[in-house]
């Protein structure tokens, strides 16, 4: 199954049951305060990934790695590599 | 053991290879180049140095496009320094794809291991040890650099370009849960056999041929270790990353997304 399958998958089980649940049509009477909090759950859902997604790319991107050694060790490597190719004999 | 191993082999081996590396394993890295006069001496003896101090075998394969810039002469030179043992020149006519460079490149390689990596520098060989071990310790077939984790991290971007990264990034472990952090991180070492089965199932090009490799190797099973990198970007200020590339990678992922 591709991704793409999975993810229509889930979402027409998850969609169907919160439908089913929110319609009464399983003959199920919920008491008031789950209806009250099952009817805007997509909506709660929704906003909530929103804001999950946007805290973990922030976070990431805050904590990005910059890697000031590596860029300098390769600077003082190249010098290095120069030198001794040179005299190896390789013309630049 | 390590010992007799140490006394039996050539001087030029002091020190046994760390990771238990067997006599036979030998590691080709392939190096796709397109006008990179500049950077090849470099890059070459980086893998020279990193190769002989941890002393496991290699051979450097330069699979030049016919570079206007005078690639293949520097080539040439590096060869007479090195061996020819050592650097194998297999050049082409012009520029072509990366995929097609890659089997190219592997119809010469007489190792057991391939190690892919980038030949602007941004790439440093150093980590090549750590990939070795890194595929010994867990038996992996795939090992690959992440810029993403541990302390793995890029030198040279702006927060534009940290931002389309991490947005980017993901987008794609959402979609795709590939298993592996770093999915258009083109640094890697494979198990020959695994990079030949690969490739002939690819079809993308650029960024999301690299995502589609690596998503190919989770559906055929195969193991994917990680090692994390640093990715010194040197070029970025001069060649942005244009609204054009982003597009074609979504593009790619979707459609990944849709048949993987």
């Amino acid at each position: 199954m591709t991704k793409l399958a999975q993810w229509l998958w889930g979402l027409a089980l998850l969609g169907s049951a919160w439908a089913a649940l929110t319609l009464g049509a399983l003959g199920l009477e919920l008491p008031l305060s789950c209806r009250e909090v099952l009817w805007p759950l997509p909506a709660y859902l929704l906003v909530s990934a929103g804001c999950y997604a946007l805290g973990t790319v922030g976070y990431r991107v805050a904590t990005f790695h910059d890697c000031e050694d590596a860029a300098r060790e390769l600077q003082s490597q190249i010098q290095e590599a120069r030198a001794d190719l040179t005299r190896r004999g390789l013309r630049f | 053991m390590a010992a007799e191993e140490a006394s039996r082999s050539s001087p030029r081996s002091r020190r046994e290879p760390k990771g238990r590396a067997s006599r036979q394993d030998k590691y080709s890295v392939l190096l796709p180049t397109y006008n990179e006069r500049e950077n090849l001496p470099f890059i070459v003896w980086l893998l020279v140095k990193s190769f002989s101090e941890s002393g496991f075998n290699y051979e450097i394969i330069i699979i030049d496009d016919g570079s206007p810039d005078g690639t293949r002469d520097i080539a040439e030179q590096l060869e007479k320094i090195y061996g020819s043992d050592r650097i194998l020149l297999r050049p082409r006519e012009k520029k072509l794809g990366l995929g097609t460079a890659y089997i190219h490149g592997m119809k010469h390689a007489t190792g057991n291991y391939i190690i892919i990596m980038d030949a602007d520098l941004s790439h440093h060989p150093k980590f090549i040890p750590e990939f070795i071990r890194k595929q010994k310790e867990g038996n992996f077939d795939i090992v690959s650099g992440t810029r993403y984790r541990g302390n793995g991290g890029v030198y040279g971007w702006d927060l534009k370009r940290k931002i389309i990264s991490r947005v980017a990034n993901f987008i794609t472990q959402i979609l795709l849960r590939p298993g592996a952090s770093d999915l258009t991180g083109s640094f890697r070492l494979y198990r020959k056999e695994v990079l030949q089965k690969l490739i002939g199932k690819c079809i993308s090009k650029g960024y999301v041929f690299q995502m589609e490799m690596i998503v190919r190797a989770r559906q055929l099973n195969y193991t994917i270790g990680e090692v994390p990198i640093s990715f010194v970007d040197r070029v970025y200020g001069e060649s942005k990353l244009g609204g054009n590339e982003i597009v074609s990678f979504l593009k790619g992922l979707l459609t990944l997304f849709a048949t993987t």
